[in-house]
Formats: C-alpha cells, structure tokens, sequence
C-alpha cells in the first residue's frame, strides 16, 4: 500500500489550493475543453502561441479534484515560454509517468515528476492526465471536446 | 419454497392507512452478526483495512445463499431453457420459470405472464419506451419525469420523444430533494401519456410519493413507469395496490447477481406492446412470409436469457424475504439516523437530499475537498463510497455542484461502519487542512 502522502505531495496541494494560470484570456488563438465524465471534472484551457509557434500564455479554467486542479496549474506553468514541439514531448513523458512501470522520464519532468505517486492510483490516472490530453486536442486544434472516456489510450 | 407474500409487509407509502398491520405485526430485530457472515466478501481486507461496504446504491454484495445457487447451477443444473426435452433442460426451466412466480409473489403482481426478465432497470426501461412509446406516443404528447431521474430513466424517453415528436417535460425538485409540486397540475395534464419516475432517488435517497403520483396520472389517462433500482432493497413493493403499469429493477442492487433485472407490466398493456427484440424463445411460429410472436411475457424474452442469473436472482428473493423487508427498512433507517447525525457534525460536511422521507443514502460534499478525492482517501481506509455525478447529472447541476460523496447503506452495514466513514472524512480534513 502506497502512503497517501505520495499522491497528495504538499506541493499538489498547494497548487489546488492556489491554482496558477487560472482564470480568462484575451483572444487566445488555441483553445479546448476537457471532461471527465466519470467525476464531472472540466477544465477549458485557452493558449497564445506566438508567430514561432512558441507558448506566449495559457490559461485553464474549470473544477475538479485536486490531482487535476494541480496538474493543470503545474502544466501550465511548466509549458510557458515552450515551444509546441517541446510540450508535445513533455505530454508523452508526462504520459509515461502516470501510467508507465517505471521513473524513465522522471528526469525531463522537473517539478512534474511530484505525480509519479499517482501510478498507484489508477482510478486517479485520468486525473491527471485531463490537463495534458486538453492540451494535446488544443495543440493540434481539436474541435471535439476530449473526454477522458475516449481515445486516451489503455491504462487510463 | 416462498411463501413470503403471504404476510408481505405493507408499503412504507401506505404507512398510515396500514398503522394496525403494522402494530400487529411482529417485526423480529435484524441478527446482524449473523447476517454479516452470510457475506463472504464482508470479511475482506482493502489496503490492510477490513472492508467497509458503502457503495451499495452502486451494487449490493451477494450472500451465501446467492453465490452457492450459482456455483451448483453450473455443476449440477446447466442447460438451455425452453427447448429440450432432457432432464436437465426440463429442471432447468422448471427452476427458470419458478423464479418467474418469486418475483410475482415478491411485487404482488396479479399474473406470472406480466414478469417480463431483462437485463436490468436500463433494459427494462428502453423496452417501454422502445415499444409502447414507439407505439403510444406522438407529435403533441407529452413524456413527464423528474428532476432526480437517473441518466436510465432519462434518455431512453428522449430518444423515443425525438423519434416520435413527443415533448419531455420534467417535475423539478426543492432543495430538500423532494419534488416539487407547485406546478404538478400544469405538468401532469392531458397531453401527458407517460409518467416515468423513480422510486427512490439514487443521488439523494428521496422516497417518492408514488401512489399519489399514479393517482394523478391515471386522472389525466396517463400510464405510468416506476424506476424501482433503488426501493425494491429497502421496502415492500406492491405493484397493484400502487397500481403502476409498469414497475421495473435490478437483481444485483438486490442482493443478487448482476445482468438480471426485471419488468413488470400489466398485462393487457403488455398484450397490446409491439415485440422488443426478435429471436428465439419470443416465436410461436416462423416463416419468410410471417412471423408469429408468442404471447407475453416471452414476446419480450428474445434469445437464450440469463439462466444462471434468474435463478440466483430468485436465491436473493428468498433471502430478502427470509429476513423480512421491514426487518431491513428499520434497521436501515436507524442506521441512516445515525449516519445523518455523526455526519452532521464533521466541519463543512453539507449533505445534500435532506428530505424527511429518506432511505440508504448519504450524499455530501465536505468543504472545498472534491468527492473524488474523498473517494481516494476513504479507500486507503478501506471505505468503500461512490463519488461523482451518480449518472445523475441534472440533479448536480440543481444544487450547483460537480460531484457528490455518496455513502449508501445495506442490511449488513453497521453503525461502525458509519464510524469508520467520519474517521477517513476527518483524515481528509487534516491532509486537506
């Protein structure tokens, strides 16, 4: 049995507490929603991709459980600045981090790696994975809105 | 076998016009030790922690008397249905249609003919709305439900209303979680054919006025479907003294296996009601010119069924019956008493479904803590509860919220067991601070 401070770290809780990059945005030129219709969670997620193609803002919207309240606000504060190619890779090291066996990625995660407890938890996976598969629809200018339901891969 | 319905206990609905039975009647108290250990699965540990089981509006755990009825079924019984003439196939429908008799003694139905077996409540509900509202309804007509249906009992009757042109209009509930009946008169009026509501509210634990309700609805000629998932653990149901047209529930929320539910109807409109499915077994003769279906309830029992489960189903209803429903109901409403107070008093704890006719379930919100991560932490405690929309999604978006707790009760649950639930929410409470 995993000690349930291994999934709500302080810092996860932190972050539910005091969500970063909540709130609107001004004519953001990407945008999606997600839900999971297994607890209700929502988050609409708007970003500002620069002529480069870089992440210039993002900003999520929405409520939910802690675990997707935080990933949400450390994703969107681990991606500021990134560019698109960069956040792709990101998602799929983030990916393997809550569902794979092992910590291979554990490295190119930083602060994300606090939700390599959620592995344990595997009703929680969707968690925390919402924000990034929201992020993936947006990236790739989705019109359907991503629902943890469908076509988020096995494990999930 | 079953001679339960002989002295069947009088409907909680009816509480006042049956006062004397009720007195007269020698309710015996629940043996809850003895109860619990007919529950294997009670005896279970969940992360290191003995289990604690309250999720049981989700699913009932299966006695003994349930499990072992499967288990010899299929070393000693298993055969088709209805077409052998065999020992085992002739044993088998002997058993298979006995059960038909427990459920009709077990609702008091008039007919075995208007047992209709089914997947479950899901099932049962679209085969209404899939052949008598296909058959009945129009552009015009009015379908009225209300505001604490389940997801089931929702969108069976938008797809027929969409097929038909029929309109779906709905009975909003109060903030207690009853229905409101301000405007019943408007709602339930002449345009209205059908009438589909529940029994008792899965997400709020509300006990309708039924009777009062098909009173109603056969004043303006409109027939009437019961969503029974949810009453037929914790009460005595009697279909024609409620006088519903259709009464319909789970085997599994009842203590018996999953993938059997049932349908009653009456017969005339049964009779009446186009074929649901067509197959085997729903046949009196075919050709490629014509078909000729049987008569209900087979007309509506396409295909090999759920053998194994119809006859476990039938164990659980002689096991409810053994201990009697109104043995059950108080002590489920004691238990429901002391969870509401314990619960009461947890810091930022809102209980939502206050209504003063109630049973099984606890439904909450605890502060700023979603119910999914209650749900998590609870578990690490080995307390098993529900957290989410409840697959009624109309009923969050009435009080505003995403998710709720939801803890919901069984005969085998104990006041520990409530106990150890206000442990893990105050778990949540210190790791949340």
């Amino acid at each position: 049995m995993s000690d349930l401070r291994d999934l709500y770290q302080e810092v996860i809780l932190d972050h539910q507490r005091h969500p970063h990059n909540f709130g609107d945005m001004e004519s953001p030129n990407r945008h999606a929603d997600g839900f999971n219709p297994l607890c209700g969670d929502r988050i609409s997620l708007n970003l500002k991709l620069d002529a480069q193609g870089k992440i210039e803002d993002i900003k999520f919207k929405g409520s939910g459980c802690a675990i997707s309240k935080a990933s949400a606000s450390m994703m969107t504060d681990a991606l500021k600045g990134k560019s698109t190619q960069e956040a792709e890779t990101m998602f799929h090291l983030f990916h393997h981090l809550v569902t794979g066996q092992d910590d291979a990625t554990i490295e190119g995660l930083g602060k994300l790696k606090v939700f390599a407890g959620v592995r344990d938890y595997p009703a929680r996976v969707k968690c925390a994975s919402l924000a990034w598969h929201t992020l993936d629809a947006a990236l790739h200018e989705k019109k359907e809105p991503v629902s943890t339901d469908d076509g988020m891969g096995s494990g999930e | 076998m079953n001679t339960t319905n002989k002295n069947s206990p009088p409907r909680r609905q009816d509480a006042k016009k049956d006062d004397k039975e009720i007195i007269l009647e020698t309710r015996k108290p629940l043996d809850l030790l003895k109860a619990r250990k007919e529950f294997p699965i009670l005896s279970t540990f969940v992360h290191d922690k003995p289990l604690v089981y309250l999720d049981n509006a989700a699913t009932t755990q299966k006695p003994l008397a349930v499990i072992e009825t499967l288990d010899n079924y299929y070393r000693k019984q298993n055969a088709n249905i209805h077409r052998g003439v065999h020992f085992l196939s002739e044993q088998a429908t002997q058993i298979y249609e006995g059960v038909r008799i427990k459920v009709q003694k077990f609702i008091n139905a008039a007919d075995t003919k208007e047992i209709i077996f089914t997947k479950g409540t899901t099932e049962g509900i679209n085969l209404v709305a899939q052949t008598w509202g296909r058959a009945n309804l129009k552009t015009g007509d009015e379908v009225l439900i209300t505001g604490m249906e389940h997801h089931s009992n929702i969108v069976p009757w938008q797809m027929v209303c969409e097929e038909t042109g029929a309109k779906l209009k709905v009975i909003p509930i109060t903030d207690e979680g009853d229905l409101d009946m301000k405007n019943i008169s408007e709602l339930l009026n002449p345009k209205t054919k059908m009438l589909a509501l529940t029994q008792v509210s899965n997400a709020l634990g509300t006990v309708n006025p039924v009777a009062d309700l098909i009173r109603l609805a056969h004043e303006k000629g409109a027939k009437v479907l019961v969503d029974g998932a949810q009453a037929v653990s914790h009460m005595a149901v009697d279909v024609r003294a409620l006088d519903s047209d259709f009464y319909t529930f789970s085997g599994h929320k009842l203590y018996g296996p999953t993938g059997i539910g049932l349908l009653y109807g009456k017969y005339s409109l049964l009779e009446a009601m186009p074929p649901y499915q067509g197959g085997g077994d729903m046949i009196a003769s075919v050709t490629f010119e014509k078909t000729l279906y049987k008569k209900p309830p087979h007309k509506f029992e396409a295909g090999t069924p759920a053998i194994a489960e119809v006859i476990g189903l039938g164990a659980a209803l002689d096991y409810v019956s053994h201990i009697g429903l109104l043995t059950i109901a108080a002590h489920e409403d004691a238990l429901l008493a002391y969870g509401t107070k314990i619960l009461k008093r947890v810091p930022g704890l809102t209980l939502i479904g206050t209504s003063a006719h109630k049973t099984g379930v606890l439904s909450f919100t605890l502060g700023e803590i979603h119910p999914h991560d209650l749900g998590t932490i609870l578990d690490q405690e080995g307390v098993a509860i529900r957290a989410g929309h409840h697959c009624a999604q109309p009923v969050m978006d009435r009080y505003g919220i995403s998710a709720t707790a939801r803890a919901s009760l069984a005969l085998y649950n104990t006041t520990q067991d409530l106990d150890q639930l206000v442990t893990g929410l105050n778990k949540a409470l210190e790791l949340f601070g």
